[in-house]
């Protein structure tokens, strides 16, 4: 196996052992990089000389005895989390030139850790969109079939992982931003608990949804990579005080006498018929395992995307309003006066997708429909919040769909944006709800295009998600196979 | 709406986003079919009261890294266009 297909634990062993360097590792994924990203567009941003520097830092520290878990491991980085000194644009054109003054608390632990980093990767602008096709910087294309979307947001973190570009990465998840995209590129992806981890340095889009998660080719990675982000940050507010255990201890335990809840809302008429089978095979597996599997019930289901699509715009359309062309950030110089500046400058620093949330939210708020869509749709996330609560009484994790259908075709739903965001319906009540959930590929189509199993559990049940997440991919038959490229 | 969102938004573009938004929005109706009185709106999935802490003096980020992505400065300070006739 070539140094770039490594996982974090074979590199780790690797590494411990004197076998190969983080430097000879890192100069191998730049190579593949140099050799693909023509192709899949997954960077937007490259730091391939800070990246040797930290690598040979790191090989010193193994050789010292001193190595974390991280050191030495290549790692890419959603282009929204704020690094100190290299540019981070959240795909748009407002911010181009953004270089910021600090890191962002899950980039200062990676770092802290002895991580390499390799660069910043292309999402959708502001991370608003489910294909990775709304960046100022190009659209990324699916390693499995190049005509085919990579989901998004966070497509060029799960590209990168899926083409052996970097050992792990990190991405956000506002609305399945990482699950539906690992989906789509046949890797895990998960979205933790709402406050979790820090968001401290997250360029904001919806504040009470958004969360960041790893992206890796197996669950024990994953595993790793939570230990490496969780936990309290006093400079987020809204992260949790609560211990963080070492998920890795969950990898070894088996789901015997489990309760696997399936939801009956989620198997629904659409649904992809090689999807469903999947599933049902998923189902299977967890039997097998000694789960038992119940049909459960989340009523409000079919209102998650008319909640979410209030919701979200609403907070994307106060937390956007920052982007004035005053103290960061594109400015137009076509402006007469400052109100004429603000307005030319927002119209062309953001892309069409963000200016049709920001139009949504600012209706959403505005005084006389606020009551009908803001105070209604956070009404709904009440109900939808105790759907899950209750079931969670009744089941230790839900098993579910990732997505309707596998990747779609590059184009196919960009002017219509109700069909696209129809698409996010699996995964938007986790955020909505706060609880985290997991990705994992089970198999692929006829066509060659990867599947995913989603697995949800209750607020701080990340641990339960790799355990049962662990039991599948254990057991599960799947080859492990890579994209052609 | 545009000029609340403080965009300007042209001629062709404003007839595109007119019927996808009325799409969006009718799309939106469907809420009314859940029977929400008296329940308590949700604007955060997890129970968290005020994070105090103590109010300490720290250094701050300094005015020439503050600037530093400014599109226009002056000194010390950022340079808008004129704000009144």
């Amino acid at each position: 196996m070539k140094l770039n297909q490594l996982t974090i634990h074979e590199l780790q062993k690797k590494l411990r052992e004197g076998e190969t360097t983080s430097l000879e590792t890192t100069e191998a994924l730049f190579e593949r990089i140099k050799a693909v990203e023509e192709r899949v567009n997954s960077y937007i941003t490259l730091t391939e000389k800070s990246a040797l520097q930290q690598a040979e830092h790191a090989d010193t520290l193994i050789k010292e005895g001193k190595a974390g878990a991280l050191t030495g491991i290549p790692i890419a980085l959603k282009d929204l989390m704020c690094t100190k000194g290299v540019r981070t644009t959240c795909g748009s054109r407002m911010l181009e030139r953004f270089i910021p003054p600090y890191d962002s608390t899950v980039v200062q632990k990676l770092r802290d850790d002895g991580a390499v980093f390799l660069g910043k990767t292309n999402m959708d602008e502001f991370a608003m969109g489910s294909s990775t096709e709304t960046s100022y910087f190009g659209v990324t294309r699916n390693p499995w079939d190049l005509e085919r979307i990579p989901g998004g947001s966070s497509g060029g973190s799960a590209v990168a992982v899926a083409a052996d570009e970097c050992i792990a990465s990190l991405g956000s998840d506002t609305g399945g931003s990482i699950r539906q995209p690992a989906a789509h590129c046949g890797v895990v992806g998960l979205k933790p608990t709402y406050g979790r981890v820090s968001r401290f340095g997250l360029i904001a889009f919806a504040s009470s949804l958004d969360q960041i998660g790893p992206f890796t080719k197996d669950v024990e990675d994953c595993a790793i990579m939570m230990n490496a982000i969780s936990g309290y940050d006093p400079s987020d507010s809204t992260s949790v005080p609560a211990d963080v255990p070492d998920y890795r201890d969950f990898l070894s335990r088996d789901i015997e006498g489990w309760i696997v809840g399936i939801p009956k809302e989620y198997f629904i008429e659409g649904i992809d018929p090689e999807i469903s089978a999947a599933i049902e095979g998923v189902i299977k597996d967890v039997e097998n395992l000694g789960g038992q599997c119940r049909e459960i019930s989340i009523p409000h289901t079919e209102y998650c995307v008319a909640v979410y699509y209030i919701v979200a715009p609403s907070e994307a359309s106060s937390n956007l309003a920052r982007y004035d062309g005053v103290r960061y950030g594109f400015r137009s110089d076509q402006g007469k006066d400052l109100m004429e500046m603000y307005k030319m400058s927002r119209s062309d620093g953001f892309g069409t997708e963000v200016k049709r949330r920001i139009m949504i939210g600012t209706y959403a708020l505005s005084s006389g429909y606020y009551d009908a869509y803001y105070k209604k749709a956070s009404q709904v996330r009440a109900l939808m919040k105790k759907d899950f609560e209750k079931a969670f009484e009744t089941c230790d994790v839900i098993v579910a769909p990732v997505t309707p259908t596998p990747a779609f075709k590059i184009g196919e739903k960009l002017d219509d944006p109700l069909q696209m965001y129809l698409s996010d319906i699996f995964t938007l009540s986790a955020n909505l709800a706060g609880i985290p959930g997991i990705s994992v590929p089970c198999g692929f189509t006829k066509g060659d295009l990867p599947m995913g199993v989603q697995f949800l559990a209750p607020h701080f049940g990340e641990g339960k998600l790799l355990q049962v997440a662990q039991a599948c991919e254990k057991n599960s038959k799947i080859e492990r196979r890579r994209p052609s490229l | 709406m545009a000029h609340l969102a403080r965009l300007t938004i042209g001629e062709e573009e404003t007839e595109k986003f007119t019927s996808q938004l009325n799409d969006i929005l009718g799309y939106m109706d469907i809420l009314n079919k859940v029977d929400t009185a008296g329940i308590e709106p949700t604007t955060h999935a997890i129970d968290l009261t005020n994070a105090f802490r103590e109010d300490t003096v720290k250094e701050s980020m300094g005015t020439d890294v503050a600037l530093a992505n400014a599109p226009d400065e002056f000194g010390d300070c950022f340079r808008v266009p004129k704000v009144i006739e």
